[in-house]
């Protein structure tokens, strides 16, 4: 198990394409995401980030950490400003990538419309949502990513409604290629990345990206709270390649002997004192997704 | 065609530069303090460093390190300390 993590990690290239250093919280899972995302795509792409994180995290002018091109945009716009430019590289017969680095507000609720219109009119270009369950940009206000019984501080006594499934909301466009990833894995996220990217037509990954102070653990357990969500089952990694759906290794063998999800909520302040029907109904949708996809991978 | 170059060297770009948001290094409390006979040099906190402040030969570059201590948690030898800053 460990020497193949080591030969993975050898296949990574050494290119940093973020420079130290970002002004990201210490221990932002999210910085960690961008650094594989980038190694992954190489010095030929353009990142378009409509507002979140990774907007406020560049540096201050005329300096950026940014080794990459990166056009900040509206939060609505990522999606169109992306369709625009693949079809402008289209057009000057460039092969360079396009890449939308969006976080869960800008993907999954204001920026649905125009990721959707993207999907639909098939355009060349890989759209990644990092997902920290909330507005970290702005202060851990609810997005329709939190998750049930989360305290944000829009939701103080824990949210009342459950996650948005904005994954079979992009199933539902029967993309070539859509995968989930977690930041605790990042040769999971390199192999995903660079396997979107062979694909001609609109992609989708989305990362797990736990975020201390939203979540409000220490810093130095970002690892292994994305390692507990997908131990847990909470965070299920898998692709799907033109409709086929494979459930990757991780999560496969995390469902043969799932820690209990106690294990998961615990560590984190953002669940301390959740309500005993709101845990049970986590756990019946855990159940309920992990049965689901189990039986679409068996299907043939 | 002079013009438009001219133009373009006005415009507000932001240039790729190190330290772009400061010497991060500053924020720290905890510093990372590797023990080089406990390490067995497999490069995991390299790997997990969400900075990327730790380079090929697992030096960790203090100016910019944040202390977040993902290294030391992630440490599959127990190498590296979180050691307090000094005033």
């Amino acid at each position: 198990m460990f020497c193949q993590e080591l030969v993975i990690i050898a296949e990574i290239p050494k290119e940093e394409y973020i420079e130290k250093c970002t002004s990201a919280c210490a221990g932002c899972s999210s910085s960690l995401t961008l650094r594989y995302v980038l190694k992954a795509a190489g010095h030929d792409s353009v990142l378009v980030v409509p507002a979140c994180c990774t907007s406020v995290i560049q540096g201050a002018y005329p300096n950026t950490a940014m080794n990459v091109p990166v056009y900040n945009v509206a939060f609505a716009s990522a999606a169109a400003c992306a369709s625009g430019m693949s079809e402008a590289f289209l057009e000057m017969g460039k092969k360079t990538h396009v890449i939308v680095y969006a976080g869960d507000g800008g993907t999954l609720d204001i920026g649905i419309q125009s990721m959707s219109g993207a999907f639909e009119r098939g355009t060349d270009f890989l759209y990644i949502c990092y997902d920290n369950e909330a507005y970290g940009n702005t202060g851990m206000q609810r997005s329709g990513a939190t998750p049930l019984g989360a305290k944000t501080t829009t939701t103080p006594t824990g949210k009342t409604v459950e996650k948005k499934d904005i994954d079979a909301i992009v199933a539902a466009h029967h993309l070539e290629y859509m995968a989930t990833a977690c930041s605790a894995y990042p040769q999971d996220i390199y192999k995903k990345v660079t396997k979107a990217l062979t694909f001609r037509g609109p992609t989708f990954i989305h990362i797990l990206a736990p975020c201390p102070p939203g979540w409000r653990y220490p810093t130095e357990k970002t690892i292994e709270m994305g390692k507990l969500a997908v131990k847990s089952g909470m965070w299920v990694l898998y692709e799907r390649e033109h409709g086929k759906l494979t459930i990757s290794a991780p999560s496969k063998a995390a469902m043969k002997k799932p820690l209990p999800l106690e294990d998961y909520l615990a560590p984190q302040g953002r669940f301390k004192g959740i309500d005993a029907k709101s845990l049970e109904i986590l756990k019946q949708h855990l159940a309920a997704n992990l049965k689901k996809l189990t039986a679409e991978e068996a299907q043939p | 065609m002079s013009s438009s170059v001219k133009k373009r060297d006005r415009l507000a770009v932001s240039r790729p530069t190190e330290g772009a948001a400061g010497q991060t290094g500053s924020w720290r409390v905890f510093k990372p303090v590797v023990d080089k006979e406990k390490c067995n040099e497999c490069g995991l906190c390299a790997m997990y460093c969400p900075d990327g402040a730790i380079d090929e030969d697992l030096m960790v570059d203090l100016r910019f390190c944040k202390g977040c201590g993902i290294c030391a948690n992630e440490c599959p030898k127990k190498a590296i300390a979180m050691v307090r800053e000094e005033k």
